[in-house]
């Protein structure tokens, strides 16, 4: 990587608890995060990216292992201490200070002048475009402006890294979008690092320079959202990302053999073959190529519909194609067809 | 009357017990309050309106003595108790478990647990063998009987509001570079504030209330209110210990209101 | 752990040992402490103009159960203390039954009034319970007493022509008790119902119960918890009581507090009293164990 490293975690590892009953939230995680960048981390509830942004923010300590912000070691630092941020998922606003009093609160800790905390307090909410709510308390604020106080907040002192926890997760769907797009333009305008935290796979999918998917404390991959999405490297991360189609299979010189006999050509290596619904094709039965298989049933999704096929081997494969309202073919259960791959979409992956 | 619908909370005759409970809980506490102002001597029969109870015992040294005595107990127990309980539960809340927690939280609970009287009997030994070792016999005795007996109210309230607090607000202030004593002075004090006044008051009115520790550790010419008027109770009553009694449910009832209000979740 | 970890955990630990220090002297000096020297007294001889001399003897445990004949040295199970045992017994466990009789149907009230009136009802219960005690025992007092109130109106209504006598009597020091202790009834069980799922009374109606059977399957063994509490913070005071039982008992109606009093002023037997005030917190403790563990029991939802 040409750009300058912002943050790097090498070898962490927290545990929980002690001895027998100790719970390793992260185990031996290493990950290099470039200055400016949009990162997500990626995941299930409980597989550590909280706990791996804590350990940037310092509100936890590692069980083993080195934090570098900006090339200095902050492993035992306390978060007063690191030159980072963070946007809580509660927000965590004081609720006995004004909005402005909020914003200002970092800068007023480091003893910077009042003159000069006045004036980013006022510039910060410019920023998120809360200037008339200045002096009303905290609770008085609809969840989206409460959510801007805390950006607001967290980017007054001017941080090195922006460390945001889920912070789109108590909104609804409407300001969620919004925010996204908001987010997106701070990011770009401030040009800080974000490191955002999310379970929400079409988030991180579309505001993300680059993701870590994790999984049970450890990263999977780490790649932008496109490689990611067409490059799983394990079928945590396709089934976790997009719904896919699990086909195991044997290699063979020309891609994959399914159990059916039906050789298919596939990159990658490993014993399953995955597809993206998406990428299925049906046409009618012994007409062309194709893998034979049943309709078991028919599920209408408004812009497509889902179509559960069954190969002759007892495989179950879902393809999703355009509703028939919208010019697309129609099934009925029980309906024989021909599955065709779109070329270039099979892929092999390791379990 | 046949029910319009069929109501799943209702328990029958459930509604006239907790009329009555309520109406006899009142109806003595209304009749010492009316009496109080019986311009005879009788506290059965009325004899029209006055204030004159009330003259009496203000015009009455021994209880402007207690009264005094009394307020000064109550002032400087729940000051030491709420400070010494706001302490404790910083301590003891919102931090990793430690060994000893339960112990911490048995001990100053315990007043809560031992019959007064035993703690009573127990006092009178221990500052009997203390006054006579060293001759003082002021009131430094009661107000640190009544300061430890109140730790526990003034705990309580306290700790229950550090609880309800998100810890999340003081880890907050550290990301926002408060070091431990600014986020203590800028964050955990002011939103604690409520729970240490709500804990002083309930310090305040039990010290006040206290009867049989106070009958115990007092030495000669002690007397608060309470135990004022339980020597009284020997004697003939008069509508004058009614006239004490409505001043010091008056007082109760102010503080506990304050209380509520201070205790009350917004919202 | 890391040493760091490791080092942050000692850290708050020893915090947490440090803000607590003072609370945990105070008590000590004022409250714990004590209690140790009142089991050493408890094995003492008495002094003959009160007091102790220190010289080893059981007699103040033994003279809880038994006294000796002054003249022929002879030892005799001590009727007048088996009596004033009993009278504290039976008086406890007979309020905390009429302060749950009471405080049940009460408590349930005010828990399913509309929530705007609720935190009124409440209110109202609070009021008495912050209330001093010897207050309430006055007002009770002043109510029952031969002029009082009571005899005062039945009179004056011709119901009855001679004031009923209640006035140091078992009866009076009954009413009182259960007048005072009522609200410490009633607010553990407001809290348990408070907590109560009203849906369940529908799915109980539901599956054919009638309002008894809901109260008698449902109700009751969910908010037992909340009974056990209530039972014991009226027992456990009402067994040590002293105000209610000196005011409205008079001196010959005591309950063990009162002669826990007597031992320490005219009695003259501080060994005694000592040993009598260990054998009260011992029985208080075994109450409170039994509440801890009918109420860790509760939380089991198969217990």
């Amino acid at each position: 990587m040409t750009q300058k490293v912002a943050i790097t975690a090498q070898n962490v590892v927290k545990a929980f608890g002690q001895g027998a009953a100790a719970v390793r939230a992260l185990d031996n995680v290493s990950v290099e995060i470039a200055a400016g960048e949009f990162f997500t981390l990626l995941g299930p509830s409980g597989c550590g990216k909280t706990t791996l942004l804590r350990l940037i923010a310092g509100f936890e300590m590692p069980t083993a292992g080195t934090i570098l912000i900006d090339g200095a070691d902050v492993t035992e630092k306390p978060p007063n201490h690191r030159p980072v941020n963070t946007v809580f998922q509660s927000y965590a606003l004081f609720p006995h200070l004004t909005v402005a009093e909020n914003i200002g609160f970092g800068l007023k800790m480091q003893g910077r002048p009042k003159a000069e905390v006045a004036a980013t307090t006022a510039e910060m909410l410019e920023l998120v475009k809360l200037e008339q709510m200045a002096d009303r308390k905290t609770s008085q604020l609809s969840g989206g402006q409460q959510q801007r106080v805390a950006l607001a907040r967290a980017l007054a002192p001017r941080p090195k890294v922006l460390l945001l926890d889920e912070p789109l997760s108590a909104l609804d769907l409407k300001l969620r979008k919004e925010m996204q797009v908001e987010l997106k333009r701070l990011q770009t305008e401030t040009g800080i690092t974000f490191v955002f935290v999310t379970h929400d796979q079409e988030e991180a999918l579309t505001m993300s320079d680059r993701i870590a998917v994790m999984s049970a404390g450890k990263i999977q991959q780490i790649g932008a959202p496109r490689d990611i999405y067409t490059r799983p490297v394990n079928r945590f991360v396709a089934s976790f990302i997009g719904e896919t189609n699990f086909l195991p299979v044997d290699p063979s010189p020309h891609g994959a053999r399914l159990s059916t006999g039906d050789v298919i050509a596939a990159d990658g290596d490993g014993t399953v073959l995955i597809v993206r619904p998406e990428q299925l094709r049906l046409g009618p039965a012994g007409v062309g190529a194709g893998l034979a298989a049943k309709v078991t049933g028919v599920v209408y999704f408004g812009t497509d519909i889902h179509v559960n096929l069954m190969l002759a081997d007892g495989t179950a494969l879902t393809a999703r194609v355009p509703s028939p309202v919208d010019g697309g073919a129609d099934f009925a259960t029980g309906q024989d067809v021909a599955v065709t791959f779109q070329p270039g979409a099979a892929r092999l992956i390791r379990e | 009357m046949a029910e319009r619908s069929f109501e799943v909370s209702r328990l029958p005759g459930f509604a006239t017990i907790a009329i009555a409970v309520f109406v006899l809980l009142y109806l003595p506490i209304a009749t010492l309050v009316v009496f109080s102002f019986n311009s005879g001597p009788s506290i059965a029969v009325w004899q029209g309106w006055s204030l004159h109870w009330y003259s009496d015992a203000w015009n009455n040294e021994a209880v402007k003595g207690a009264t005094f005595r009394s307020l000064i107990i109550a002032t400087a127990a729940s000051a030491i108790a709420t400070t010494v309980a706001t302490m404790a539960a910083l301590g003891t809340t919102r931090r990793a478990a430690f060994g000893g927690q339960t112990f911490i939280y048995v001990v100053i609970n315990q007043p809560l647990m031992v019959p007064e009287i035993v703690t009573a009997v127990a006092l009178l030994i221990l500052f009997g063998v203390i006054k006579q070792a060293t001759g003082y016999q002021g009131l430094a005795y009661l107000i640190i009987a009544h300061a430890a007996f109140c730790t526990p109210f003034a705990y309580l309230p306290i700790r229950a509001r550090l609880e309800g607090m998100d810890l999340s607000l003081e880890t907050a202030a550290s990301d926002l570079y408060a070091n431990p004593w600014q986020t203590f002075r800028h964050v955990t004090l002011p939103l604690l504030a409520p729970g240490i006044a709500a804990g002083a008051m309930l310090a305040f009115v039990i010290s006040l209330d206290d009867v049989v520790i106070t009958e115990f550790v007092k030495s000669g010419g002690q007397d608060t209110l309470p135990t004022y008027m339980l020597g009284q109770m020997r004697r003939a009553i008069t509508p004058e210990v009614n006239a004490i009694s409505t001043a010091l449910l008056g007082l109760t009832i102010v503080l506990l209101t304050l209380f509520f209000i201070l205790t009350r979740k917004k919202n | 752990m890391s040493p760091a970890e490791q080092s942050q955990k000692k850290r708050s630990a020893r915090n947490g040992w440090l803000l607590s220090a003072p609370a945990l002297t105070l008590l000590f000096i004022a409250a714990s402490g004590p209690l140790l020297i009142v089991l050493v007294y408890s094995f003492l001889t008495p002094g003959q103009y009160g007091n102790v001399i220190w010289k080893f003897s059981l007699d103040g445990w033994t003279g809880i159960l038994f006294t000796r004949d002054i003249f022929d040295g002879t030892t005799n199970l001590a009727d007048a203390h088996l009596t004033i045992f009993w009278r504290s017994v039976k008086l406890s466990l007979m309020t905390t039954a009429l302060t749950f009789a009471l405080g049940f149907p009460t408590a349930w009230f005010i828990a399913t009034r509309p929530p705007t009136q609720r935190a009124m009802w409440l209110f109202l219960i609070t009021i008495p319970f912050w209330t001093n005690l010897l207050i309430r025992t006055f007002a009770i007092n002043e109510v029952i007493r031969n002029e009082g109130l009571m005899n005062t109106v039945l009179i004056g209504i011709g119901l009855i022509s001679e004031p009923i006598r209640l006035i140091n009597t078992d009866t009076a020091v009954f009413i009182g008790m259960a007048y005072v202790y009522l609200p410490l009834m009633v607010l553990p069980l407001f809290a348990a119902i408070d907590r109560f799922d009203m849906k369940l009374l529908e799915a109980g109606y539901d599956l054919y119960a009638s309002r008894m059977q809901v109260l008698r399957h449902v109700i009751l063994p969910i908010v037992k918890p909340g009974i056990v509490a209530g039972s014991i913070l009226v027992f456990v005071p009402s067994l040590g009581a002293y105000v209610t039982p000196r005011v409205l008992g008079g001196g010959k109606n005591m309950m063990i507090g009162n002669f826990i009093e007597l031992q320490f002023g005219q009695g003259r037997n501080w060994p005694l009293g000592a040993a009598l005030s260990m054998a009260l917190l011992l029985i208080v403790m075994a109450a409170l164990l039994v509440y801890v563990r009918a109420s860790t029991k509760g939380s089991n939802p198969h217990g």
